[in-house]
């Protein structure tokens, strides 16, 4: 396996290659070998780029550094001062200005990368998750007590609101803004609910926070609690979560015998309760309006909107949800303030992000690095690169709901802003790595037949219309598909997205677009040449046991 | 009061009211299948959607409450195709197995179909998902491939009713309307109100006794005769037959409510046993005296031929009645007389049975059941 | 209603169901098993307990459905009302819950009552009642301090022995916590029968005319004199629970009876038919050969409800249109036709004439000419009329005049007697208590499914096939200890007959009770039941009564 410490990336679209990019890019290997840095540093070629007048580019993760214009005969010069020294070439750094597009966030980016940086898993596998002596000797309860002594709540809900955190569920709404609704509705008494009903396939992230820090949760809510003007917090738990659900009842029972949770919180007058409620296995639970509904006890089944739950929320009562991520971020930022958050990651994403990368890397697992690092680094840094023999094809982020990401697009940085500039999706930060042996239409498939199981059920578009998709897509994996169907998606997936009640029937829709959008001609091959390019899909219909269906009517 | 704008109509409406509502009081429909005023919104269906202004996405406007200064559009090229493709989606999941339905008209799902220029025979599945007929209740005809999961049978049990028998189950594709824990409507505690039947806008649930019954030639709203609470119902009657009993929206007293005796409890009227010529006893029309019952036989067996009925026509009856009355009030006073008349009759008979008592016969001797 | 009556001076529901489903805060079931009996109700209650979450109390002997729904079930013995009442409002006044300041100026008869009560501390009442006494303080607090809290009853209360003072002791109840008059509050008797209310306030009563108008009233009897033109009994008459035996006795020689079945609804059966064997002439005006025309000797042929035009008056004093919808089946008549000609022909054959006065004829061209006659000798019904309540006028009487709105909420400001009576009312043990002999109490009423005598519903198809026998509910204890299982046949057996039907076995009964219906002639429960009569109003305690039950 290999691993390297930093990544060169040399521009290669048509100016660029005008300009002596092929030649910059050999002379780059030649400086590497004569440094010796071959085996730790890797050298690769990005070709979209946006427009520059700076052309050739060349960066260098994990600094991000960007370099231009860059000539051949500079590289012996760059690979000694950047790589071989440490230190930024200054005189080769592109002018910011002839930056565009998606180059420019980089130098936002403000000084160099550090391989990880952990805020909200800093304590997770460092301490001992069932002590709360241990979490507190581990700056534990750090954020409540200057909170509750030192704060008013609207300072509380300011700080959050300066540090720019946004939602880390999927959505990325601005947290302090939700956390103003909240305290600012009307209406007595309001409740903190969390949501750790993580269940996009592939994602496990706010798992490992409740595992491994579980009072750290406990702490999170009773701030929330306090900024809100709630007493009472509930947790809604994936089922599946054994472990987390004990470890955070275990939390909650010593915070409570440590005067950390109940009545008078620290002498402050606050008090705050928090009750557990694991879930049962639905995935829609985990949208918020449903997971209310779940813990109203009734069936998972999305509200129509508005009203929002920041007014009309449990037993509908003003309500803050937020996810179990989202709320970790928070202690860090009362701990260090707003100004100290807003240093991490990039100016409209500030903070980090956990992913959890699986598929075709060398390292799968569960990394936190700071907002607007690009898939390509993702990638190549922290998973390890591709497997052996394996090319990257695509990426599929956020479980279900997230979206597909070409390979064209994996320098985008991974912030809520450039990613929602170029039409994808963040989602929970799962980020599926698929290589060329992924079948773009059994990928589609896949997540419909999720979707159409899934579904709650409640709404005609994506009850029905999950289930018409995934007709189509069964029908090309069969060879059985016309070009006619192709017109379908759009169409289907537009009403989708149009009506349907809730963002599972919106999202549903989106790997129908996706695959025609990024890979037609793969698509088109299934039904044209009647073949699939991956080898993956049979090509023949499956036959299932003929049954006969006949009405059966009752006896007059 | 909340001021929008529909279709360019300025419109006031109590805040908290419903698009869909306000739409409504100001005399514009939109087209709807989950929704039913007297239950609460729901959302499910979609067909309902409008445009707002300034919103990224076409919303449902049953569920969406009024904001001042709104705009909403509820008819335009891009809604109707929304509402086709809807109407398109559910109609794949429906199966018409072409039997002669209970239902009052034509159902306001296949109102819409039409409406929207969908052909049944094309659009709807090719082959049923569920045993037609599914549910044993006598009097409530189940077909879930009519179902189209608008959910106002499990509102209406649990909102009109407060039974909750009908809930759903499965999700995704396979979300269905179910019984209890799917069992059969009785074993799930169903009072058989038949709420769900009169909520039904596709005839999923329908009326088992007037099943192939057609359409009624009048509809007359009348006061139910069974309890004390005096709900207002329809009956729907062909060829001078009830043929079935809808609930009126309009119903002071209960709205669409009813109970099981009120909706499915008709069909005593059209029994063969009714009586429908007077009948006297064979010693009245011979002048005979009246023959007395043998001796050890139980009360009221007579085997005296004189004891017999016989079918006479009005005058007879009548005359020997009054005679017999009018007999025993000269000759025994007025007070040998009894009348006993009925909670079950109207005021007006009430009203003249008290005057027979008092002005005819001279006595206070009348009394009903009202303490028993 | 005399209880009521005598209370306030009006027996009727005080208040109307809507607003009692909408805006009580708390509420007092008794002897009514709304769900089943006035079904419509009793689903509006369940919906105001599950969307404003209003607070009920139900005191049952038995597990009826609504219980469900109910904060607090006491399950009191049978016929231990008075003690449950009375030891409610002992712990009432104990802890000062009682509203002064209605009783100081809208009621009289406080210290005597007071004194009465006070004779009920909680544990005597929970000794007779065998409700524990916690569960009583408990009920008290949820009564008396969620206001507006209404009470709600029907035949539970009324069917026994001591019904009028049931009823009197919950009157008391409203008035000690200020609860009438006002909306969500009242007293709530819910009739039975859909017209019951219309029959007693036509007049189909031996002690009143049309709108309570008493008998014994001089003015009253002239009133009615000059409108029908002819001399009239001051003479209060029998009661149906006293004519029966009259006509067993000879001293009744001719019935006329309309739309009853006494055979099935009467206590007692074996003494009914008995007593319609040995009348002279009895004529029956029916719909169907019941149970009580094998003893007719002349049957006249009348009409169902969609085969007439008229008005019923709900339990809510709600005056409502009935519309024919078919004509009469066969050659049956409409009642109203039948009973006219039959006036008219007795005035021209008999020796007793009319004078000619305003409304002494009997020449009626529909039934709006008869309601019109109503309302100009009916104070009550005065601005009734078909033509209002066509074009969809909602009358609750009383209806004063043509333009009176009509009447929702009854004694609002002022009670008809002018200030409320408090009533002492004793707790009196029931007539007939089980011995070794007949070691269990029954219990007897109706079911969903079925009305009254059963006439129509045995003759509704859908009904019968889902319940289609009658069932006799025995306790699971019981059921153990008789050797019982759920299929057997059981047969019960009272001093005064006996039924046999099959069992179901359910703790909808406590112990030591079993529960029948009166809806099937081959197991009618008042075969069994006892016809001792409440002093006052004469109803029998059909509610209570000692059986033996044996597996057959």
């Amino acid at each position: 396996m290999k691993t390297v410490r930093s990544l060169i990336l040399v521009s290669e679209d048509e100016a660029s290659n005008r300009l002596g990019a092929r030649t910059l890019f050999q002379n780059l290997q030649d400086a590497l070998q004569e440094f010796d840095l071959q085996e730790e540093v890797m050298l690769s070629t990005i070709t979209d780029i946006g427009r520059s007048d700076a052309l050739p580019l060349v960066i260098v993760y994990p600094e991000a550094v960007v370099y231009g214009p860059v000539r051949p005969e500079d590289a012996h010069y760059l690979i000694e001062e950047h790589l071989y020294k440490g230190r930024v070439a200054e005189d080769l750094l592109a002018p910011i200005r002839q930056l565009s597009g998606r180059i420019a966030w980089l130098r936002a980016r403000k000084g160099t990368l550090p391989a990880e940086k952990r805020v909200v898993l800093r304590r997770a596998g460092r301490i001992d998750p069932e002590s709360i002596d241990d979490y507190i000797i581990n700056d534990g309860y750090l954020a409540l007590g200057k909170a509750l002594t030192k704060m008013t709540p609207a300072e509380v809900i300011a700080e959050i609101d300066k540090s720019g955190l946004q939602g880390r569920g999927g959505a990325g709404f601005p947290v302090g803004r939700k956390w103003s609704f909240v305290a600012g509705a009307s209406g007595s008494p309001k409740y903190v609910v969390c949501n750790a009903d993580e269940s996009e396939p592939g994602t496990f992230k706010d798992r490992l926070i409740m595992e491994g820090d579980p009072f750290a949760l406990v702490e999170a809510i009773t701030l929330a609690g306090y900024a809100v003007g709630a007493n009472t917090g509930y947790i809604y738990i994936r089922g599946e979560y054994a472990l987390a659900y004990q470890r955070l009842e275990n939390a909650i029972e010593q915070a409570t015998a440590y005067g950390m949770l109940g009545e008078n919180i620290f002498d402050s007058g606050f008090s705050f309760h928090i009750h557990m409620h694991a879930g049962a296995g639905a995935y829609v639970c985990g949208e918020e309006t449903a997971l209310l509904e779940s813990l109203e006890g009734k069936r998972g089944e999305p509200r129509s909107r508005p009203p929002y739950p920041v007014t009309h929320g449990l037993w509908g009562k003003p309500t803050l949800v937020n996810n179990v991520e989202t709320l970790a971020n928070t202690l860090a930022i009362i701990c260090n303030g707003a100004q100290w958050y807003r240093s991490l990651g990039t100016l409209s994403s500030p903070g980090t992000k956990v992913y959890t990368i699986m598929g075709q890397v060398n390292a799968p697992g569960v990394i936190e690095v700071p907002m607007g690092i690009t898939l390509r680094e993702v990638i190549s840094i922290y998973a390890r690169g591709m497997k052996p023999g394996s090319t990257f094809k695509l990426a599929q982020t956020g479980g279900s709901s997230g979206s597909i990401i070409p390979a064209s697009l994996q320098d985008t940085p991974m912030d809520f802003e450039s990613f929602r500039k170029a039409g994808v999706s963040l989602g929970s930060g799962a980020l599926l790595i698929c290589d060329e042996t992924t079948c773009i239409v059994d990928l589609a498939k896949v997540l419909l037949q999720f979707f159409r199981f899934e579904s709650c059920g409640k709404c005609t578009p994506c009850r029905v219309g999950t289930q018409r998709a995934y007709e189509i897509l069964k029908r090309i994996t069969e060879g059985q598909a016309t070009l006619d169907d192709l017109d379908e998606f759009p169409r289907l997936a537009g009403q989708m997205e149009q009506t349907s009640n809730c963002g599972l029937g919106q999202s549903a829709a989106v790997p129908l677009r996706d695959i025609l959008k990024y890979f037609r001609a793969e698509v088109e091959a299934h039904i044209r040449l009647g073949v699939c390019p991956a080898g993956v899909c049979p090509m023949t219909v499956e036959r299932e046991s003929a049954q006969t269906k006949t009405p059966v009517l009752a006896p007059a | 009061m909340v001021n929008i704008t529909i279709n360019g109509n300025a419109i006031q409406v109590p805040s908290g009211t419903t698009v869909l509502r306000a739409a409504e009081q100001a005399g514009i429909t939109i087209p709807t299948l989950c929704d039913h005023p007297d239950l609460h919104p729901f959302g499910g269906c979609r067909l309902c959607v409008v445009e707002v202004q300034g919103a990224r996405l076409p919303m449902a406007s049953c569920t969406l409450p009024v904001n001042e200064g709104m705009v909403v559009t509820t008819e335009s090229p891009a809604l109707t195709k929304s509402r086709r493709t809807i109407l398109e989606l559910l109609m794949s999941n429906y199966y018409d197995s072409g039997y002669k339905d209970g239902q009052k008209e034509t159902t306001q799902f296949m109102r819409w179909v039409k409406h929207y220029g969908i052909s049944v025979k094309k659009a709807q599945a090719p082959a049923p998902r569920y045993p037609v007929n599914s549910d044993p209740n006598p009097v409530i005809w189940v077909d879930m491939n009519k179902c189209i999961l608008c959910t106002r049978c499990v509102r209406a049990c649990a909102e009109i009713q407060g039974r909750f028998v009908w809930s759903q189950g499965g999700r995704g594709f396979n979300t269905r309307i179910v019984a209890g824990a799917e069992t059969t409507m009785l074993e799930a505690r169903c009072e058989t109100c038949g709420a769900c039947v009169a909520f039904c806008p596709t005839g999923a649930l329908d009326n088992r006794l007037s099943m192939g019954a057609g359409k009624p030639s009048t509809v007359v709203t009348t006061t139910c005769a069974y309890c004390g609470v005096g709900c207002q119902i329809d009956l729907n009657v062909k060829d001078n037959h009830i043929i079935r009993v809808t609930s009126n929206p309009d119903a002071s007293v209960n709205g669409m409510a009813m109970c099981v005796k009120g909706r499915y409890g008709y069909d005593y009227v059209h029994h063969p046993e009714r009586l429908s010529k007077p009948q006297v006893r064979r010693y009245l029309l011979k002048g005979e005296p009246k023959p007395k019952a043998s001796a050890g036989a139980n009360p009221g067996e007579n085997s005296d031929p004189l004891w017999d009925w016989v079918e006479t026509d009005w005058d007879t009856a009548l005359r020997i009645t009054a005679e017999k009355i009018a007999q025993a009030r000269d000759q025994h006073g007025a007070d040998s007389v009894g009348v006993l008349t009925s909670a079950k009759c109207t005021n007006e008979v009430n009203y003249l049975m008290n005057k027979f008592t008092r002005q005819v016969v001279g006595t206070n001797n009348i009394d009903h059941c009202a303490r028993l | 209603m005399a209880g009521l009556a005598t209370s306030f001076g009006s027996g009727a529901m005080s208040n109307s169901m809507d607003d009692v489903a909408e805006n009580a805060a708390s509420m007092l079931i008794i002897g009514s098993n709304t769900t089943e009996q006035h079904p419509v109700f009793g689903a509006r209650i369940r919906q105001a307990v599950l969307r404003r979450g209003m607070k009920l109390v139900v005191a049952d002997p038995r597990a009826i459905d609504i219980t469900e729904f109910a904060t607090l079930h006491l399950r009191q013995k049978s016929g231990s009302d008075i003690a449950l009442l009375n030891g409610l409002m002992y712990i009432i006044l104990e802890k000062g819950w009682e509203d002064k300041e209605f009783i100081q100026t809208r009621t009289e008869g406080f210290e005597d009552f007071k004194a009465t009560v006070m004779q009920y501390p909680p544990e005597k009442a929970a000794e007779i009642t065998g409700i524990p006494v916690a569960k009583l303080y408990e009920a008290a607090e949820i009564l008396a301090t969620n206001k507006p809290m209404a009470v709600v009853w029907a035949m539970g209360i009324t069917q026994h022995i001591v019904g009028v003072r049931n009823v009197m002791d919950l009157a008391n109840l409203q008035m000690l916590l200020g609860n009438m008059g006002v909306p969500g509050g009242g007293v709530n008797p819910l009739r039975g029968q859909n017209n019951v209310q219309g029959a007693c306030d036509m007049g189909g009563l031996p002690n009143v005319y049309p709108g309570y108008q008493a008998v014994p009233l001089e003015a009253v009897r002239q009133k009615f004199e000059a409108a029908w033109g002819v001399p009239l009994s001051p003479q209060v008459g029998m009661v149906l629970t006293e004519m029966m035996p009259a006509a067993g006795e000879g001293k009744i020689k001719a019935l006329y009876i309309v739309g009853e079945n006494p055979v099935m609804s009467d206590p007692d059966s074996n003494h009914i038919r008995h007593c319609l064997q040995s009348c002279d002439f009895l004529v029956l005006q029916e719909i169907f050969p019941s149970e009580t025309a094998a003893y007719a000797d002349v049957l006249l042929a009348g009409v169902s409800f969609a085969e007439t035009t008229g008005t019923f008056t709900n339990t809510e004093r709600r005056v409502q249109m009935v519309h024919q919808a078919i004509s009469p089946q066969g050659e049956a008549r409409e009642d109203w036709q039948i009973t006219a000609e039959l006036a008219k022909r007795i005035l021209e054959i008999g020796e007793r004439k009319v004078a000619a006065a305003p409304l002494s004829g009997w020449e009626y061209a529909n039934t709006a000419q008869i309601m019109a006659e109503v309302a100009a000798v009916t104070p009550s019904y005065a601005g009734v009329s078909h033509e209002r309540l066509e074009r969809g006028d909602h009358l609750q009487w009383p209806v004063k005049d043509a333009s009176h709105p009509g009447t929702p909420i009854l004694h609002v400001g002022q009670f008809s007697r002018g200030v409320g009576k408090f009533m002492p009312i004793e707790y009196v043990s029931p007539p007939e208590l089980p011995n070794d002999e007949y070691p269990m109490i029954l219990n007897t009423g109706r079911v969903l499914y079925h009305w009254h005598g059963g006439e129509m519903t045995r003759r509704a198809s859908g009904l019968m096939e889902i319940y289609g026998q009658a069932l006799i509910e025995v306790n699971p204890d019981d059921a153990v200890h008789m050797g019982l299982d759920n299929t057997a046949r059981v047969r019960v057996t009272s001093r005064r007959g006996s039924i046999e039907a099959e069992a179901w076995v359910t703790d909808r009964v406590p112990p030591g009770m079993v529960y029948a219906n009166f809806h099937f002639p081959e197991a009618s429960a008042n075969e069994l039941t006892i016809a001792a009569l409440d002093p006052t109003c004469k109803i029998p305690g059909y509610k209570v009564c000692a059986v033996k039950v044996e597996v057959v």
